[in-house]
């Protein structure tokens, strides 16, 4: 497999706040990458460096094989995005949008029923010729998708692609990424806040936080049965902290919460620790194994401060 | 010697009594000539020197019509005449009767002996006060003329002549007078240059000098040119 | 290129926003050639009042030469806040609306995005003086008729014989084009540094006046910063109605009086021009886009 985008050592700062911090990640042919991370963490200004909208302070960007600095054209014809939401001009009929973009998208020049295709893709083809200032958020995103396909990219980057959709719209996005990917082979890229929806169209995962990489990998990877949290919630926390610290779980320990203590082991420990615990006579409200990869992420982006609290 | 005392007394004696009837006679005479003509059509060429005034030289029409009608046309555009236009031409200052004549003693112009003769108008509120004529008495030509106004300050007309000479019509009148001060503030005009100094302009001396080329003599003139 | 160019000429010419300068400079014409036609002759009075008093003065003083110069003369000092209120809206419009950073994310340069917006607006800026000059002269020739043209100066007046008129608006025209140019360089510079289009535009809009009266002030330690102020040269378009002289104080048809002041006020607003320019090329090249 090629890589297609292949991130190393990525710095951005700005004055004082380092929004991205010695990045390093590989995006290859065919793949769905999930690019999260929480509000602030980098990711827009991250995908904002790949589309040479923001210079990196340092570190190197290739893609397709090629230096973004120096190929920065030949690299853009072959890619399409959408940047948070989808902004186009208002006072435009969707049909002048896309004719417009597609004229300076590199795609050469596209006969307005070619145009009028595009806009089918994404349901769009009855308001072709309305002003997009009369349509919904949902519909400029779909128009902001056809714009971005409109020179059949062989990489699309989309960021946070379904922000402020309706659920039927989120659906209707998630969909497409799947087509792409699949019927059209197209790579993508492609980052939320909404980590369950990028949990059922990635197949790959990078996550990030406070511009730092915490872990990359396929979900086979990140969903380790031998990484499985464990979340407990008892009456008394402090005490069973130190219970659980001179018993045989004491290396199992992730992080001490205001409510709960984490744990993470193998999924085929559980039993045995659930067992554990009420011999051990520590007063369980609640015990929840960890399995989605939005309470991973929630664990790991919150986690790195409390192995601090708890190596004190 | 006796004889010849007596001879210049009376000749002195002569001058002093005869001075206003000669005056008068050698206008009579310059008059008769000048009324030959009925009217003219004159073809020529206009300059204005001006301090304050920058103007491309122009061609004229000048029109005029016994006794006192005449027109300077320019020939397309705009035309700018120093006022008391009435004295660009002798006939005008001639036609009326009303006036008082002296001689004044005699002067040379461009070589030719000339007669003074100082006309002070009858009427009272006549803007005119004092005309000084330079007549030319062997050719009944008025050489040059000098006249002071009340409103319109002083001006100066010499006249030369060539062609057009036994009708009494020169080929060249050069007509000098006082301008008053031009100023717009810049404000109005809003120019923003500095750098231009300031021009004192009061009371320069201003000349128009035209050239005519062609009479049209007695052929009749309408009296719309007029208007 | 070119594609680029007939975009943003698309973009700007769908805009309604544009039509407003078309709009005014029509009312604002209209409104002078009225106010001239029902009362033009007390102007011309006032404005001759020192010249009559030692001279008659005939013909059509009043022709659409002259009010075409008035017109010019009144408008062109409002016509940069038209012109900004298209050339200072060009980057910071597309980073309010969110359309610069789709923009830049297709194969274009960033230079190639400020040259095909900067001659966008001076195409604007052409076709709105273009327009204005339909308006203020071949409509207020069509009104006023023609005549000579007395340009009525501060300390002097110059008399132009009408055939020697039309080329020294041609002339006038394109000067102005380019003083036009000059502020539409300036909003367009100013654009690049905002995510919204009121800023630059005040922004723009402010240096204009504040230039504007540093100009008319005739204080002298202001005169030294004068010559470089680019509303100073802006009304050097005037230099074209004033003729040189013979030794007979005649004018000299087809001639202009200070050539080389023309050339240099001319010289400056290109300075200017080409200045901020290569300062937007410069600026918006290393610019992060993050709106």
């Amino acid at each position: 497999m090629h890589p297609v985008i292949n991130v190393t050592n990525l710095s951005k700062h700005f004055k004082d706040l380092i929004a991205v911090d010695s990045l390093s990640f590989t995006v290859n042919e065919g793949d769905v990458y999930g690019f999260l991370g929480q509000n602030g963490a980098g990711k827009s200004t991250t995908i904002r460096m790949l589309l040479s909208l923001v210079k990196p302070t340092q570190g190197k960007i290739e893609m397709f094989g090629m230096d973004l600095f120096t190929h920065q054209k030949e690299i853009l014809k072959q890619t399409g995005a959408i940047i948070e939401k989808s902004d186009v001009y208002k006072y435009l009929t969707a049909f002048e949008n896309i004719q417009l973009f597609s004229k300076v998208s590199g795609a050469g020049k596209l006969s307005k029923s070619q145009l009028l295709d595009q806009l089918a893709i994404v349901g769009l083809q009855d308001r072709a010729f309305s002003k997009v200032k009369t349509f919904s958020q949902g519909m400029k995103q779909r128009l902001g998708i056809a714009i971005a396909l409109t020179h059949d990219p062989k990489l699309i980057l989309l960021d946070e692609p379904t922000n402020g959709l309706d659920p039927q719209g989120i659906a209707d996005v998630r969909n497409l990424i799947l087509q792409l990917s699949k019927e059209h082979n197209k790579t993508v890229l492609v980052s939320s806040h909404l980590l369950s929806e990028i949990q059922l169209i990635a197949n790959r995962f990078l996550i990030i936080n406070k511009g730092k990489k915490l872990v990359e990998g396929n979900a086979s990877q990140l969903f380790d049965p031998a990484e499985t949290l464990v979340e407990l919630e008892t009456l008394d926390n402090e005490n069973a902290m130190i219970k659980l610290q001179q018993s045989v779980w004491s290396s199992k320990l992730q992080a001490r919460r205001e409510k709960t203590i984490v744990l993470k082991m193998n999924k085929t420990e559980i039993p045995a620790f659930h067992q554990s615990i009420v011999h051990m006579e520590i007063p369980v409200m609640s015990f929840r194994p960890k399995h989605s990869l939005e309470d991973y992420f929630l664990q790991l982006t919150t986690i790195n401060d409390d192995v601090a609290t708890i190596a004190n | 010697m006796k004889k010849s005392i007596i001879i210049i007394a009376a000749c002195v004696l002569y001058q002093l009594t005869a001075s206003a009837q000669d005056a008068n006679a050698l206008i009579k005479r310059v008059k008769a000539k000048l009324d030959k003509v009925n009217d003219y059509v004159a073809e020529g060429s206009m300059k204005t020197d001006v301090v304050f005034i920058k103007a491309p030289a122009g061609k004229i029409k000048v029109y005029y019509k016994r006794p006192d009608k005449f027109k300077i046309k320019r020939d397309r555009g705009i035309s700018i005449l120093p006022k008391g236009g009435i004295s660009f031409n002798n006939s005008s200052l001639l036609s009326t009767s009303n006036f008082t004549a002296i001689l004044a003693g005699e002067s040379i112009i461009d070589g030719t002996k000339v007669k003074l003769v100082k006309m002070l108008p009858g009427d009272e509120n006549s803007d005119v006060v004092l005309t000084t004529l330079f007549i030319d008495e062997a050719n009944l030509l008025i050489r040059k003329t000098n006249t002071t106004t009340r409103e319109n300050g002083t001006f100066e007309m010499e006249m030369k002549y060539g062609k057009y000479a036994e009708f009494g019509l020169p080929d060249k009148v050069i007509f000098a007078f006082n301008t008053k001060n031009y100023k717009i503030p810049k404000g109005v005009t809003m120019e923003f240059d500095t750098d231009e100094p300031a021009k004192t302009m009061k009371n320069k001396k201003g000349k128009v000098e035209i050239n005519y080329s062609s009479y049209t003599i007695n052929k009749g003139v309408a009296n719309s040119e007029f208007n | 290129m070119w594609q680029l160019l007939q975009i943003e000429l698309f973009k700007i010419f769908k805009r309604p926003r544009t039509y407003i300068s078309f709009g005014a400079v029509a009312a604002l014409v209209g409104i002078i050639q009225l106010g001239l036609k029902l009362d033009g002759n007390m102007y011309i009075e006032f404005m001759l009042r020192d010249l009559s008093a030692s001279f008659n003065i005939e013909g059509n003083i009043l022709n659409g030469y002259l009010v075409c110069y008035i017109i010019l003369q009144l408008l062109l000092v409002h016509v940069p806040l038209l012109i900004t209120l298209i050339a200072a809206d060009l980057i910071s419009g597309e980073a309010n609306m969110g359309t610069l950073r789709l923009l830049l994310t297709k194969p274009i340069s960033r230079t190639e995005i400020i040259l095909a917006k900067f001659f966008a607006a001076g195409v604007y800026t052409f076709m709105l003086l273009i327009f204005m000059a339909v308006l203020a002269l071949f409509l207020s020739m069509a009104i006023f008729g023609t005549d000579d043209m007395l340009n009525l100066k501060s300390g002097y007046v110059v008399q132009l014989k009408s055939t020697d008129v039309f080329w020294r608006y041609v002339c006038a025209f394109c000067f102005a084009a380019l003083a036009m140019l000059t502020v539409a360089s300036l909003g367009f510079f100013l654009s690049i540094f905002a995510d919204n289009s009121i800023g630059p535009i005040v922004a723009t809009m402010s240096i204009i006046v504040v230039f504007t009266i540093l100009s008319t002030l005739d204080i002298p330690i202001f005169n030294a910063i004068k010559p470089f102020l680019f509303t100073t040269q802006m009304i050097g378009w005037k230099g074209f109605f004033d003729v040189k002289v013979n030794d007979d104080n005649q004018a000299i048809i087809g001639s202009i009086q200070n050539p080389d002041r023309v050339l240099k006020a001319a010289g400056i607003l290109v300075f200017y021009i080409v200045g901020l320019l290569v300062a937007s090329i410069v600026v918006f090249k290393k610019k992060d886009i993050l709106s």
